[in-house]
């Protein structure tokens, strides 16, 4: 047995162990729907199609069940369904929907197996399903991962087919007509004579019908929304102050709170004294919380200026109290029992290093801790009454979130409801659910009425379970002008198990995330060999804007890069040398059409060229720099992906952008450092990001090339940074191995 | 004391050195306009004071001296202002966090400006952060704006 079908064989093991036996009855049972969640509480006079369709007098609703923090998920899923039902796309409602895990996400596991993800073999396709009935099972009604378009691409498409099938059948019992001379359009059942037949006005007879299992979809040639430039839903919402995020929620009789927790993440309170707090104005109660105290009070700021006068002592942090221990750590950490995983080796990479006259290239990269920091700060509001709780908030993970809420409330799980509402950004951080329990211990502390929540930006700050800080120690070797050899090392703290011990979940096996972005890249080199070390977990960390591959993409790229010049090779043409995958080798052909490259640059300018294959998707990024005397200023960058099915253009291009500037704005400027336990910084002050006088001309495009549907909320951030790393090295001569690059370099 | 805002006179009672921002947000229920940072580092609260945007976590009630005008007094949906037409059109928003903020400001820079230069609309809009990043269609958007306005 090989390599592969041994690490095939572990990975389906982590299925099927927490399928729990459930295998017996058959993998097809699993992904079929479950209960349709839609059923309870629905309106009289309304239907539920399937758990995606509501039609009610006053209009149909989508069920999009994935968060809505900015990405554009839910527009897209319900474009996909409005295409296969024929649905008008202005008239349609969408909505997030009850957390049920009949919205399981079988793509989002699909990301942690050890396949590169341009692996179509049999085995991998086998492993990546094997994820989607673990998904069921675990009830990851999850939105991350870029995952929400994968896993929605053919089950909403079908949830719309069957509902125009049940609709047509109802339009045929109602006409007496056959099925055949039927057609559907905006909302519609047509008849033969043009009559149209509102599928709102079939609510009758669409009650009594079973939906189709398995009905066809249209061809792609029929698809009228799906790749077209539509306008995405909640747009005018959110362009006139009228989108209600969590923090904007309100109820009759509503008070409003605050917490403080342990700034050192753990750990407990040594000495309380809330005794001035508690009798500032419009203060009601000062309580504590796990590890923390809340403030309830008649408005927010009453509440934020209370708890500066509660005097606390906290107990210290159990980890290394400052950055340069543990990035001392870290770097202690490239040793054989901390080994994790070692998911590519080809070749032999050590005589190729240890060869005699072999020019050798070494270097070592480090990037920070980072804070998700969106500009909505963690809030949710609670309600515990008579037993029941009930919880407003945006968040990522809702059935999870709700279990948590219920332990911290002390009531059962089938005792609350969460209501998930849109988010002002997240990139990861509503993953966590450690905000949502603690609004409901609030609760449970003043129960019978409502309360909102809402942490100060520098709470929000100073707690955000970060993505890890990193280590790389890179060796290459160069002959005749090429890389015949790379050996990458990889030390960091494991994303995911810091995450799933959280959640109170096991988990297996080696960490794909320490490695993601450098093992599973579609460059063939002699000898290489990518090796994963596990850096024990000191502050938690979690999952943030395209997870491992945000620092692998820069560790990677930026030694490629290095190496790339040493050997005197042209970054673009010998990466297509290299490159061993279709849609890669069609996305760097792509950026390097868009940006000219070979043409002359005005004089001074410096430009650099990334890659970077993360969930699925080849990204391929140019940056051009100019050096002022302001400083560095960025002035075009390119972007180029591969799809496979570009859903919805224009949030596409939305998320392209976004991306790049996602991954740009951090490399220029922001880490998260520790003194003495805690955070340093709390606001964004000290935690700068890309303004728009930093932000250069960005030119898009996205390719059709692959065979699969990918998501585009998180791949276009690795690239960024290496290709601002070697723009940078190209206008200056400096070599920037280590994020902010703003410690070395300044810019405009 | 007397407040007003989007042409609705209020009485207030509430202390001097409380931020606008809390006063429109929990005592007024004008939820449009957002708590980021409370330092004036992200301008999500913006606001316009008389003509002027401000930012209300930094403005304080005993402070304010001139009508306020927030996002909903700009325009709202079915009568949007044609900087909201704009950046619709332009499908500015992603989170739409920012963007209350953002709107306000531009707004204000195109009541002076009303055909700014990129670099005119970098300097103006340089206070207020996005970190979905939608700073290129915020330009158009502005850019947008500018000659719809112009054009009447």
């Amino acid at each position: 047995m090989g390599r592969t079908a041994k690490i095939a064989r572990r990975s389906l093991l982590i299925g099927s162990a927490v399928a729990a036996g459930g295998i017996a009855f058959g993998y097809w049972r699993f992904v079929t729907p479950g209960p349709n969640p839609l059923q309870t509480g629905l309106a009289p006079g309304a239907a539920t199609l399937n758990p995606y369709v509501i039609l009610a007098p006053e209009g149909i609703t989508v069920i999009a069940p994935r968060a809505a923090m900015g990405q554009g998920a839910q527009s897209a899923l319900a474009l996909l369904l409005a295409e296969e039902m024929d649905l008008d796309w202005d008239a349609l409602r969408i909505a997030h929907g009850p957390p049920s895990d009949t919205y399981y996400n079988g793509a989002a596991a699909a990301e942690a197996l050890p396949f590169v993800p341009a692996d179509h073999s049999l085995l991998a396709r086998a492993a990546r399903e094997a994820g989607q009935v673990a998904a069921k099972f675990l009830g990851l009604q999850l939105t991350g991962g870029s995952s929400s378009i994968p896993d929605g691409f053919d089950k909403m498409r079908r949830a719309g087919a069957a509902a125009r099938a049940v609709l047509l059948q109802a339009a045929a019992r109602r006409t007496g007509l056959q099925l055949d001379v039927l057609k559907t359009g905006n909302s519609a059942v047509i008849l033969p004579d043009g009559t149209r037949l509102r599928y709102v006005d079939l609510i009758p007879e669409a009650r009594g019908i079973t939906p189709p299992q398995d009905p066809p979809l249209k061809p792609r040639a029929d698809w009228r929304l799906i790749g077209q430039r539509v306008p995405r839903k909640g747009i005018e919402a959110r362009s006139t102050g009228t989108e209600r995020y969590g923090i904007d929620m309100v109820l009759p009789g509503m008070v409003f709170a605050t917490v403080r927790r342990n700034p050192h993440f753990g750990a407990g309170v040594l000495h309380l004294d809330t005794m001035r707090a508690a009798s500032a104005r419009g203060v009601k109660k000062v309580v504590p919380v796990q590890g923390g105290f809340a403030v309830i009070a008649d408005n927010t700021w009453r509440a934020f200026q209370a708890a500066e006068l509660v005097k606390v002592a906290w107990a210290p942090a159990t980890y290394p109290a400052d950055s340069a221990a543990m990035f001392a750590e870290v770097a202690s950490s490239f040793t054989d029992d901390r080994r994790d995983s070692r998911l590519k080796h080809v070749g032999d990479v050590e005589a190729a290093l240890s060869a005699p006259g072999a020019q050798v290239i070494a270097a070592e990269y480090r990037a920070p801790y980072l804070a998700h920091a969106p500009l909505e700060p963690m809030n949710a509001t609670a309600l515990l009454k008579d037993g029941v709780l009930t919880i407003w908030a945006g968040c990522q993970v809702p059935l999870y979130a709700a279990s948590a809420a219920a332990r911290a409330a002390g009531v059962s799980t089938d005792r609350v409801t969460l209501h998930v509402l849109p988010m002002g950004g997240s990139f990861g951080r509503r993953l966590e659910d450690d905000f949502i329990a603690q609004a409901a211990e609030v609760a449970a502390a003043i129960p019978g009425v409502p309360v909102k929540m809402t942490w100060s930006r520098e709470e929000d700050m100073t707690h955000d379970f970060c993505r890890p800080l990193a280590m790389a120690r890179g060796r290459g070797r160069i002959e005749k002008g090429r890389i015949v050899a790379l050996d990458l090392a990889i030390a960091a703290p494991s994303t995911t198990a810091s995450q799933m011990g959280r959640l109170g979940l096991p988990t297996m096996g080696p960490d794909t995330a320490i490695v993601a972005g450098a093992w599973d890249q579609p460059l063939a080199i002699p000898a290489v060999r990518v090796t994963g070390y596990r850096v024990p977990e000191m502050a938690p960390v979690s999952s943030w804007r395209s997870v491992g591959a945000s620092l692998n993409g820069f560790f990677h790229e930026a030694f490629l890069d290095e190496l790339l010049h040493a050997a005197g090779a042209d970054p673009l043409h010998e990466r297509l040398c290299m490159i061993t995958d279709v849609p890669s080798r069609k996305v760097l052909e792509a950026v390097g059409e868009m940006s000219d490259w070979g043409a002359p640059q005005p004089d001074g300018w410096g430009r650099g060229l990334a890659f970077t294959l993360s969930f699925g998707v080849p990204v391929a990024e140019v940056v051009d720099v100019e050096p002022t005397d302001q400083g560095l200023r960025i002035r075009r960058a390119f972007v180029a992906a591969d799809l496979g099915v570009v859903v919805d253009p224009l949030n596409a291009e939305a998320q392209m952008q976004g991306g790049l500037i996602w991954g740009l704005g951090h490399a220029m400027g922001a880490e998260i450092t520790f003194a003495q336990g805690a955070i340093e910084q709390r606001n964004f002050d000290s935690y700068p990001f890309l303004r728009i006088n930093q932000c250069p001309e960005i030119h898009t495009r996205a390719l059709e090339v692959g065979d699969r549907v990918h998501g585009i909320g998180e791949p276009c951030v690795p690239p960024a940074a290496p290709a601002l790393a070697a723009a940078i090295f190209r206008a200056t001569g400096k070599r920037l191995r280590e994020t902010p690059f703003s410690l070395q370099v300044g810019f405009i | 004391m007397r407040l007003v805002v989007n042409g609705v006179a209020h009485e207030v009672e509430a202390e001097g050195d409380m931020p606008l921002l809390w006063v429109l947000r929990d005592i007024l229920g004008l939820h449009g306009v957002k708590y980021g940072c409370g330092i004036a580092q992200c301008g999500a609260c913006t606001v316009w004071l008389g003509q002027q945007a401000v930012r209300s976590c930094q403005t304080f009630l005993g402070d304010v001296d001139q009508p306020v005008t927030t996002i909903e007094g700009l325009g709202h949906p079915g009568a949007l202002d044609p900087v909201q037409e704009a950046w619709v059109a332009h499908q500015v928003a992603q989170c739409g966090y920012c963007q209350s903020g953002q709107i306000m400001q531009a707004a204000a820079l195109l009541a002076e400006t009303p055909q700014p230069t990129d670099a005119q609309i970098d300097d103006a809009m340089q206070g207020n952060l996005c970190r979905c990043g939608t700073y290129p269609r915020i330009r158009a958007a502005i850019h947008a704006a500018a000659a719809a306005m112009k054009a009447g």
